[in-house]
Parts: C-alpha cells; structure tokens; sequence
C-alpha cells in the first residue's frame, strides 16, 4: 500500500497526463501525442477528487484502450465527461425517486438505492479501490494493465467479492458511463476531436437526410462528422 | 384550503394527444376550456430546435422529454405476494411530461386494430369454440366496433399527416399496402416515407415466402402538409433521432406541432402549465364531478377548479391513480376477482432481432421509423390460431434509422462490451446490421392489474399506484411464435450472423422495451364489466370522460396511439353532437 501514500495532486497534472500515461503503458501512443497530452493545462475538476480523476482515467483508457482506431477514453476526454456529468443536476439525482423505505428488491424492480449518481459512483470508486488492494494490493489506477482488464472482467462476471456493494452492478453503469463519454456528442467534454464518431463513420449534425436515402442506397455516406458546437 | 376559481364549461387534465383532441374539438363546439398540463409547455421553435435537439445524451439517455419521477411514479411488482418497489427512474416505459406528453417523442408508429380487435372474445369463441378462452384470460368484445370507428381513424390520420399507403380501401385489397387492415374510407394523407435499405433486403424476403409487406405507416409528413386544424407541418427530414427526441422540422405528428399552433390562437382556450392535479371533486349522490383540485407549482397555492365537463386525459398511470384516489368507481381487487378500477392491465410485448450484413452498406443513423417494413401476416385475425396453444399475435418489422453512437451499436452476441476486441468489433458491424421488432398483442389476466400502494407517496403525499404484472403463458408463447415466423424471413435474407431476442420469463422494468401500456379504466358494454361505457363516459359521473389507452380492454398487436387518437374524436362528436344537448349518461346501463 505505500505508493497509495504518494500525494495525488504530485501524481496527477490532470487527466490528460494521466490518460497519456496509462495509454503509453498499454499500447504505445506516439511520443509526440503523449507530449502534447503532458503539456495541455491542468483539468479544473467540478465534483471530482484526485483519487477519483485517476480511478476513471483507468478505467477509460482500459475499456477504451488507444489503438489504430482512436486514442483513449481518457485523451478523448471521457474522465472530464464524467466529472461535468456528476456535477450536474443528472448527477445530483433530479427526476428521480429518492423516498423510502429502502429494500434491496428484485433484479426486476431495478436500482433500489437511495445513492444519487454523484453519490453512487464516489461509493463504487472507494468499493472498487478497497477490493483491488486487498487482492492487488494497490489501488486500481496503480494497477498493470493486465491487472486492470482481470479486476473488471471479474467484475463484469460478478465475480469481484466487493465488501457491502453490487460489484457486478457497478461495473455496468461504469460501462454506461464511459462509453456516454466517448460516444456523446463533444459538448459535454468526452468524444474530443469527434475522435468516436469518426473510428464509427457517425456524421454528427445536422442529420438532414430528406433525399439522401436513395442516393445513398447501398452505398456509404461519407461526410466530416460536425457537433452541436459546430453549429452555435 | 384551496381557492375556488370561476367555473368553466371544461376542463382538460394532461395535454397529451387526446388532452390535445379534446380541447380543440369543444372549444371548436363553442366550449370554454381550461388544460391543466403538470409539466412544461413546449414550443418546437424555441424547445425542438436545432442544433440542440440532436443531442443524444440529452434526450435518449437522460431522458429530458420524460416525466419527474421524484414527484410522481408507480410501484412494480411481478406477483401480488411480492412488495411492491418505486420505480426510482423510467426505463421500461417511458411516460412523457409537458404539453404534447408522450406524443412529443414516440417514433410515431400509427395503427388501426384489426376489425376483429374489436369483437375479440366473440371472434375467438366463434372461431375456435365457445369454451376456447380460458377463464384466467380477462379478455372482453369493445363495446364500439370498427366501422362506427372508422371515420375518427380517417380523421386523426388527417390531423397527424400520416404517411403511408392503404391495403384495403372500402373492401378493395391492394397489393403493397396492408392486406390484413379493415376498410379505409381514404388513402393516406401522405405518400410513404422510402424503405430503408435494411427494410428493402426484408421486404423481398417476406414476399418470396408468400408474406405481404409494405411501409410502416407512420405519423409524420413525408412532404409539407396543411392537416384538418389548419395547421402547417414540415416535411420529415430522415434525422435519425425520432423516437425519445422531439421534431425540429415540425413533421412528426403530436399535440405540440398538429394541434396546440391552433389552440394558441384560440380565444376560448386557456392553458396552465406545472399544476399538478390531485383529485376530482366527487358528488356521488349526483353522479358527476364538479371540478378538480390541482396545486399550482409555480406558487405552491391550491385550487379548486369547477367544471362542468371533467375530461380526465393523462397517461395510463395516472388515469387510472385519479379516479382510485378520487374514489371513483369501485377498485379492482384481485383477491375476488370482483370491481374494474385497475383491472386488465396490459402490456406490449415486444421482441427484437438483430441480423448482421458485412457486404451491405446500412448508413444506420440515416432515416425515420417510417423506413421500417412490416408484415402483418401474423396478427391476431390475420392467421388460424388452430392447434398453436396460445391466442394472439402482433406485426413484425424490419425498423429503420435510429442508431445514434451511445445506443444504437450493435455486436453479435458474444463480443465483448470493453476493449480493443470491442472496438474492432463495433466499428467492423456500424453499418451493417438491420434490427427487428415483433409487436405483440397482451390480454388481459386476473393477476395483472393496479391499485394503491400501502407504503410509498408521491409529492402530494398521495398513495403511489401500484402495477402487478408479469408475462402470462399464452402471450410468452404468442412472443415465440411470431420471432419464429421472423426467424424464417431473417434466414431468406442471408445474413452472415443473426440473432433471436426472446422475452425474459419475468417482466423486469429495465432495460427499457415499450411504453405501450393500457387498461385501468377500461371500456365496456355495461357497468359490470368496465369503467366507461362506449364513448369514454365514466358509468359513476356522466360529465367525466376517461382518455387514452387506459380505456383499451386489451392491448392488440399494434401500437396504441392511432385508436387512441380515434376514441378521443370518437368521444368529442357525442359530446358535441348529443351531451351538451342533453347532459347525462350517454348509455342507460
């Protein structure tokens, strides 16, 4: 546990840093990019604390590892996503039955939690660090990226003994999550540079297509992909 | 202690769809009317506009357009001897808030019943035998038949603009329509919207097989159109977020862009957003309502608002929590099987299917729903039934557009969902897999039902409504039939992979699978089998009018909004045409 005592504002210059570092580690990234990633400015986070930035960071970059295809979750912005996301009023828990009395219910009923999303998620971060340290010994964003891919599998399989948390639950709203962020439009600080929605072929907006169907039968529609920002 | 407010002629409670029809049809009988709408207004030009409306994030998946959960929701349960939990966010279903309700962001999907729909038990009994329904299969005959509704199906076509080709017009069956639907007094108002490609592929298989397919009939207009409310639509723009988004180009069909442009300018109507109606005043000695009682949001004060005519016209839920908190009709009450408030919950039973194509190029965020292709080969009346184990049956579609990056990628079974293997994966099958849907019928059954919740409130510190549902035997048996008769449409197509979704056992409330709910405050021919009688005229208090597919007996194997938009015409021509003339029920029981 002592590299868990090195302060996490010394390790952290923001997310893209440590996207950057943890994408160099699984699949190469050009030094060039990497460089440029250190030198972006520092991320101002809204709701998320530094154990945090670096916990989401690694579960972006080993959901959506850099490759041929796109950079990774965290150089596509996916931790900020999260962050804003949080912070909002999604986050915050609006529109959502929060009243008791509280039962764990049936898989069929649903999420049974009293937890807002903010709330939630800050709890899975600390469940999932306690259980990678007891089994690893380290927290998750300090684990090797072989390490990484084995705790989530084991998780997604419901197979990661979580003290006290749902860990195959929560493994699925950080799927949801992360790929919200890579996937959605770039407004909401993930998908940077559109890099998604260009590895898919997805033209963004303005998705005016009266009298593209035909032209288009059979045939791939090519187009730059544009965001909401492009057109405000 | 609520302040009473003048009296008016009527009031209208949600201004969805029939909320909608309703306001305008009696202020165009001279009516003053007051719609009470619990959630926002919505302007298409300011709220549906570009660029922001296609924002997928937004709407698709944190659910702008869908109702408040945290001052107003449902309890779940499969069985009555399980608890009953909130439903803490949408998902199953998903009930829409503001004017224009669920309207606003369905795919626009716009059905008739089947002619036989409407005399089901008979058309069973008759068919298969007087002792062919079982007794735990709560189905029940409409008590108004298909050509008494025919002119309100041609009329709310007309007020959506729909687009699609007729299969049978006054008897006459045309090839390329639908073959199976009843007698259309009129061609669609707008000519089908193109086939996707995925739909073309499906479409020349079902025929070699002998099916007949044609064009989703879909309520949007294909090209402009001036629909029967003088109100002006764009043509549909193949944007490829229809359904859980609102329309930037005013096409597709709803409150909002077909009817609320004329009622802004009508002086006799009156619209009052974020009040949140609590009960109908009941004088039971008399048979009628006198008014509602609603909080306003905006100032925290209560009303009483007196009418003379209630049209009580919210979602299903709510319909039916209204008249069980207002004490209104006796509840159901699953124990004996004896009262109708909450009987006959239903339903849709919807399946899916996914088929994969590397050599078809499927621009699969391209189009409309109504690029879809269905067979209707397989509803209820349009195939023997004989030796088959179950009753029912529904249409299957090839569907089209609608695959947006966050929820519309599609991996065969197997992929795995995080990774390089992933990525690979999701961008080697974007473009090229075609989805389909079977939309089945649910009837009705003793254990399906609503009441009020013993533990959980809403804002008001009202009673939750409770729902206790699962899928029966014969509707799950319904479900494998008609993805087996789709499996075999897939297989002529020749995809390099495919795969059948079938229904869970249970019915779970995630993930999300259709927001075609009904009954509650069903329609019959007498007050021993329904709330309202044939013209949607509560039997307890005869100037209150239930709306909406609450008032279905059953749910068929078609999407509801096109009967429910016929029943709320249906119900405004007897009020105009008999009620204000003679005040009182409209059916001596």
């Amino acid at each position: 546990m002592a590299d868990d005592t090195i302060p996490r504002r010394d390790f952290l210059t923001g997310a893209g840093a440590a996207g950057a570092g943890a994408a160099a580690l699984t699949a190469g990234v050009p030094a060039a990019k990497a460089a440029e990633s250190a030198n972006a400015p520092a991320e101002t986070w809204l709701v998320l604390t530094a154990d945090e930035v670096a916990f989401f960071s690694a579960i972006a970059d080993t959901m959506i590892p850099a490759d041929a295809l796109s950079p990774s979750g965290s150089e596509c912005g996916v931790p900020v996503f999260i962050d804003r996301q949080l912070a909002s009023a999604w986050g915050a828990g609006a529109k959502m039955y929060r009243a008791g009395p509280f039962h764990p219910g049936l898989p069929e009923q649903g999420y049974q939690l009293p937890l807002t999303p903010r709330d939630y998620f800050a709890a899975g971060v600390e469940a999932t660090n306690a259980w990678t340290r007891k089994t690893y010994g380290k927290s998750f964003d300090r684990l090797s990226p072989d390490q990484r891919a084995e705790a989530l599998t084991a998780m997604e399989a419901g197979k990661a003994a979580f003290e006290n948390f749902d860990s195959r639950a929560f493994f699925q709203r950080l799927l949801a999550i992360t790929m919200e962020g890579f996937f959605s439009d770039p407004i909401y600080g993930g998908n940077r540079g559109k890099a998604s929605w260009r590895m898919l072929g997805f033209p963004g907006l303005p998705a005016t297509y009266a009298g593209k169907i035909e032209e288009y039968r059979g045939k791939r529609y090519v187009a730059e992909p544009q965001s909401i920002a492009d057109f405000s | 202690m609520a302040t009473r407010l003048k009296e008016i002629d009527a009031v209208v409670i949600g201004m969805g769809w029939a909320g909608g029809i309703m306001a305008r049809e009696l202020t165009l009988a001279g009516l003053n009317v007051v719609g009470l709408e619990r959630g926002p207004d919505h302007r298409p030009a300011q709220d549906f506009a570009m660029p922001g409306i296609r924002d997928e994030l937004k709407y698709q998946q944190r659910l702008e357009l869908m109702g408040d959960n945290s001052i107003d929701t449902i309890t779940f349960r499969n069985q009555p001897a399980q608890m009953a939990l909130p439903i803490r966010r949408w998902s199953a279903f998903l009930p829409g808030e503001g004017v224009g309700g669920t309207g606003n962001h369905w795919g626009g999907s716009h059905w008739r019943f089947q002619p036989d729909d409407f005399r089901l038990r008979t058309y069973l009994q008759t068919r298969y035998g007087a002792k062919s329904v079982p007794d735990t299969m709560a189905i029940q005959d409409w008590p108004v038949g298909y050509d008494e509704l025919e002119p309100y199906y041609d009329r709310f076509d007309k007020v959506c603009g729909v687009s699609g080709k007729a299969g049978n017009l006054k008897g006459r069956k045309i090839a390329g329509g639908n073959v199976f639907e009843g007698p259309r007094a009129s061609e669609y108002p707008n000519r089908p919207m193109p086939h996707s490609e995925g739909g073309a592929i499906f479409a020349a298989a079902a025929k070699n097989l002998g099916y007949h397919p044609f064009p989703v009939p879909f309520s949007a207009a294909s090209a402009p159109y001036k629909n029967i409310y003088g109100v002006a639509m764009g043509a549909c723009q193949e944007c490829g977020f229809c359904t859980r988004t609102a329309c930037e180009a005013s096409a597709k069909a709803s409150s909002v862009t077909t009817i609320m442009p004329a009622l802004r300018q009508e002086p006799k109507f009156e619209l009052r957003t974020r009040v949140f109606v609590s009960r109908l005043v009941y004088d039971k000695a008399a048979r009628r309502v006198t008014g509602v009682l609603y909080t306003d949001l905006k100032t925290g004060q209560e009303y009483e608002q007196p009418a003379n005519i209630v049209v009580l016209s919210a979602f299903v839920f709510s319909n039916t929590h209204m008249l069980l908190h207002s004490g209104i009709g006796t509840p159901y009450d699953h124990a004996t099987g004896t009262g109708l408030v909450g009987k006959n919950y239903c339903y849709q039973f919807e399946a899916p299917a996914a088929a994969f194509f590397p050599d078809k190029e499927l621009n699969p965020y391209m189009g409309s729903p109504g690029g879809g292709v269905v067979i209707d080969d397989f509803n209820n009346a349009s195939f023997d039934h004989a030796g088959l184990g179950f009753f029912g049956g529904g249409y299957i579609i090839a569907s089209s557009g609608g695959s947006p990056p966050i929820n519309g990628r599609s991996v065969p079974e197997g992929t795995p969902a995080w990774g390089s293997q992933w990525k690979r994966e999701t961008v080697k099958w974007y473009y090229h897999s075609v989805h389909f849907n079977t939309q089945g019928s649910v009837y009705g059954h003793r254990d399906n039902y609503m009441d009020l919740d013993p533990t959980y409130k809403d804002a008001l510190g009202r009673p939750l409504l409770r729902l206790t549902y699962n899928g029966t035997d014969n509707d799950h048996a319904m479900s494998r039939y008609l993805l087996s008769r789709v499996e075999n449409v897939i297989k002529a197509m020749g995809p390099a992979h495919y795969e059948m979704r079938p229904r869970p056992k249970n019915f779970t409330i995630v993930p999300y699978q259709s927001t075609h709910n009904a009954g509650g405050t069903i329609m019959g021919s007498d007050p021993g089998n329904s709330v309202v009688n044939r013209y949607l005229q509560s039997w307890d208090a005869h100037n209150l009018f239930v709306m909406g597919a609450s008032t279905f007996p059953q749910q068929h194997g078609y999407n509801p909004t096109g009967t429910l938009g016929a029943l709320a015409l249906w119900s405004a021509d007897k009020i105009k045409n008999s009620y204000l003339k003679n005040p009182g029920p409209l059916v001596h029981a």
